[in-house]
């Protein structure tokens, strides 16, 4: 009997711990949160998954007791109920305690993790993010270097409503703009955010981090890139901010520290006296009265 | 445990058939003051907008069934976002509470109405004016509001001639839940009767005092806060406009002091009605009852010190989000108490499954999953990632959903024998029960996957990789919505006719409501009835007295 119960918990570990190896696969497919790239976005993957797995075991032990009662104290079965059982001082104590422990056991490594994510100190680079109803510009400052990040034609035309164009037909659909954010890997990029008529929010799931771009105040996040994780990541704005609120998307392109030079150096000659117009134009722009 | 003295016992119905004379026709409700009238309006009134939030629910998921747009224009798809929370927590969900009080509070502490009948009547009546007006936008220029039912500014600035009218129904909305709160515990304080003393009332009456303590708190500084937005707008002054020296998240944190009390506005009188019906159907005395008081006043004490954990990702100080998240934390210590108090109830008792039993149960298990996903969001660094997305969609749906809602039914159908004197179909009402808990799961739980995945919240169309999901979520929206047309039919049908209740109703049933006879009659307890309490904490529980009254109509084994 013993050995029949230790077998088929034996069998009920190995399943879930099959289950629980399949997850990151099963994140590729759309189920659970992205590890993502940055030494940051892994350690949050890491906390949600500690917490989701405290949880499931709660979940386990406290709906096995209530199934447990609806099938074996059931009337039909002929359960007499006991009704001297209305309280006891001792169990009260214990699951009172014990959830404080288990809190506190998961408090501490996000304490942790909340203290690395807001030291913005030592940034190797920074860009102004500044959201607008409803794209986003990216600058790049002191390198003279700024552009607006739009939803893709082809996505924009097939999202209006009755367009007939099937979403499926169109190569990331909503999720591809026309200027994407470039940076380098490895290199500790600081974000300013801030917005320019209602509040915004930036948020790319492969970095982990998700911040709100403030009319009138600037937020920061950073943002390192493992090395070897080049390549496209998307998000999109996570703050209602009107009617295209859906229609925002960030696109950020990760290159080598080489491809990056190269680019950025490009982007200066290309577009040097265009910045320049632009940002005076918006420096225009911030001393005209809201509403003029 | 206690007993009734012999001649006092409440109300014969012989007794009370003199009394029982109501003014007729539209005068009994236009100038109601009885309370059960107007419990019943309340009740009726939140059903019908229970059905205009729900359809509003669905035109969201009819346009979110595939990607594209293919239905709705995205300021409309907004607007239905807006709407259908506004219509959901303040016509919905809060108006049943005040009319399941207003039934039940006076029946269970033994008053003859509450406390304060006139302004009952004004708190009801107020409701159908503020829903008009707040329905009424999506007719004027501009379209309904669309800045989310939050109204964070400086988007909800943007609102047309839609936003002094919204702000005025949100006006009107918290008077009405003001005078029901005062309502609630003048009645409890002032007109409980004498020998049941606060740790003998019933806990949905204990739930509800602490709610309407919430609401007198909350309530004005929501008021406080939609009327800056108002002067903002229209008088020029500048309270969450930067460029004037103001801040827009101090909005946020002015909404959230008043919107975590108010998810516990929501949640807390559920949290009754399952402590009435889970020792009912298990046979047996709640569980720890004086723990059971002392947690709901726990979780009460704490949505005060939280709501900053609405807005992680505003940009608060390191120390400010350290707080939030351990105070946030803290509130599973008390909701895990009243969790494991409900599930010793069923232990070792001998539980019957009628349809407020399921519902009660479902409650169990399914607020449980929301309490779960509340637990993770409480993680400040796993909150960047869950934050404005889907995953949080799921949350509250499942903590408002089979939470506060399936507590209104719960009680509904607990209590319809004793409002209307018959027995309503009990396979109707366990139709209704598992096509509600089946598709709830199908339309909410695959959100907490979307929501991991990437996709954000309030947006009206979505990349392909959310397809399936939306679709799953979709299906489940449709026959969620349907089932519930059971209801109100049901409901009818209980009014129309049906087997006769007896006062007991159920085999097992506890409190003073139970010895009334059934129906309630119009004038209930006009003397107070003497009932001699234990010493010890705990609710009143009928003892097994003989006579007609107190058998049960409803016995398990004679189905």
């Amino acid at each position: 009997m013993i050995q029949r119960m230790t077998n088929c918990f034996g069998r009920w570990l190995l399943t879930a711990a099959g289950v629980m190896g399949a997850l990151p696969a099963m994140a590729a497919k759309g189920l659970n949160m992205p590890v993502g790239v940055t030494e940051l976005s892994g350690k949050i993957y890491g906390l949600h998954m500690l917490v989701l797995w405290v949880c499931v075991a709660i979940a386990v032990v406290v709906f096995g007791v209530m199934i447990y009662s609806i099938v074996a104290f059931r009337r039909s079965r002929g359960a007499v109920a006991d009704t001297s059982i209305t309280h006891s001082t001792r169990v009260e104590i214990i699951w009172t305690v014990i959830p404080v422990l288990i809190l506190v056991a998961m408090a501490v490594p996000a304490a942790r993790t909340l203290v690395e994510i807001e030291d913005t100190r030592n940034t190797e680079l920074s860009i102004k993010v500044t959201g607008y109803q409803w794209k986003w510009h990216y600058e790049y400052l002191n390198q003279d270097v700024g552009f607006f990040s739009t939803l893709a034609r082809d996505s924009d035309a097939a999202r209006q409503l009755g367009s007939g164009i099937d979403p499926d037909t169109v190569p990331n659909y909503l999720l591809d703009v026309d200027h994407p954010l470039v940076i380098p890997e490895g290199t500790k990029v600081r974000l300013l955010l801030t917005a320019a008529d209602v509040i915004h929010a930036w948020w790319v799931p492969e970095f982990g981090m998700k911040k709100d771009a403030i009319p009138g105040f600037v937020n920061e996040l950073w943002i390192k890139v493992q090395e070897g994780k080049t390549g496209t990541y998307r998000g999109q704005c996570a703050e209602l901010c009107g009617r295209d609120h859906g229609f925002m998307p960030i696109v950020v392109e990760v290159k080598t520290k080489e491809e990056f030079a190269a680019w950025l150096q490009a982007q200066q000659q290309e577009a040097a006296p265009e910045a320049q117009a632009a940002t005076a134009a918006r420096n225009a722009d911030a001393l005209t009265p809201a509403g003029a | 445990m206690q007993h009734v003295e012999a001649g006092h016992t409440g109300a014969p119905a012989t007794d009370h058939s003199h009394h029982d004379e109501k003014p007729q026709g539209l005068k009994r409700w236009l100038f109601a003051t009885n309370h059960k009238d107007i419990g019943t309006m309340y009740l009726v009134f939140a059903g019908i907008m229970f059905f205009v939030g729900g359809t509003m629910a669905l035109i969201i998921r009819a346009e979110l069934f595939q990607p594209g747009l293919q239905l709705v224009d995205p300021g409309f798809f907004n607007s239905m976002t807006t709407m259908h929370a506004l219509v959901m927590i303040f016509g919905a969900v809060m108006p049943a509470w005040v009319g399941l009080a207003n039934w039940m509070i006076p029946l269970q502490v033994g008053a003859p109405d509450m406390a304060l009948p006139r302004m009952n009547n004004y708190s009801f009546w107020i409701l159908p004016f503020a829903f008009t007006l707040l329905l009424a936008t999506l007719f004027v220029p501009g379209g309904g509001p669309a800045g989310g039912w939050t109204l964070y500014p400086p988007l909800s600035l943007q609102t047309g001639d839609a936003l002094p009218m919204t702000i005025l129904a949100i006006h009107l909305m918290g008077a009405s839940s003001i005078m029901g709160a005062i309502n609630v515990i003048v009645t409890i304080m002032n007109m409980r009767t004498k020998s049941m003393s606060l740790l003998h009332m019933p806990l949905f009456c204990w739930t509800w005092l602490i709610t309407a303590y919430l609401l007198i708190a909350v309530m004005p500084v929501l008021a406080g806060a939609v009327t800056m937005l108002l002067t903002d707008h229209y008088f020029g002054t500048s309270f969450f406009n930067a460029a004037g020296g103001g801040d827009p998240v101090m909005f946020q944190h002015i909404f959230w002091f008043f919107g975590h009390p108010e998810v516990y506005i929501l949640i807390l009188p559920a949290f009754g009605i399952v402590s009435e019906i889970i020792p009912t159907f298990s046979r047996k005395p709640l569980f720890g009852y004086d723990a059971m008081v002392y947690a709901t006043a726990s979780i009460a004490f704490l949505s005060f010190i939280v709501w900053a954990h609405h807005m992680f990702t505003v940009g608060m100080p390191l120390s400010g989000q350290m707080f939030f998240m351990l105070s946030t934390m803290l509130i599973a210590v008390p909701t895990g108490v009243k969790v494991f108090n409900w599930t010793a109830t069923m232990w070792k008792g001998s539980l019957t499954f009628e349809p407020p039993m399921l519902f009660a149960l479902a409650f169990l298990f399914l607020f449980s999953i929301g309490g779960f996903s509340g637990l993770m969001l409480a993680i400040v660094p796993a909150d960047f990632q869950y934050h404005d997305t889907y995953f949080v969609v799921a949350h509250f749906h499942y903590v408002l959903v089979p939470g506060a809602i399936f507590g209104i039914m719960a009680g509904v159908y607990y209590w319809l024998p004793k409002w209307t004197g018959h027995m309503y179909n009990m396979t109707l009402a366990k139709w209704h029960f598992w096509l509600s808990a089946i598709f709830v799961n199908v339309l909410f739980f695959p959100q907490h996957f979307l929501g991991l995945a990437g996709m954000p919240r309030r947006i009206p169309d979505y990349a392909t990789q959310f397809a399936d999901w939306n679709m799953w979520s979709s299906i489940g929206a449709f026959g969620f919505g349907l089932s519930q047309l059971i209801f109100p039919y049901l409901i009818w049908k209980c009014v129309r006719g049906g087997p006769k209740a007896t006062a007991r109703v159920w085999e097992s049933s506890h409190g003073l409501e139970w010895m009334l006879p059934s129906p309630a009659p119009y004038h209930t307890w006009e003397n107070p009835p003497d009932v001699q309490f234990p010493d010890e904490p705990g609710e009143n529980v009928m003892g097994d007295q003989p006579g007609p009254d107190t058998a049960p109509t409803h016995t398990p084994d004679g189905r």
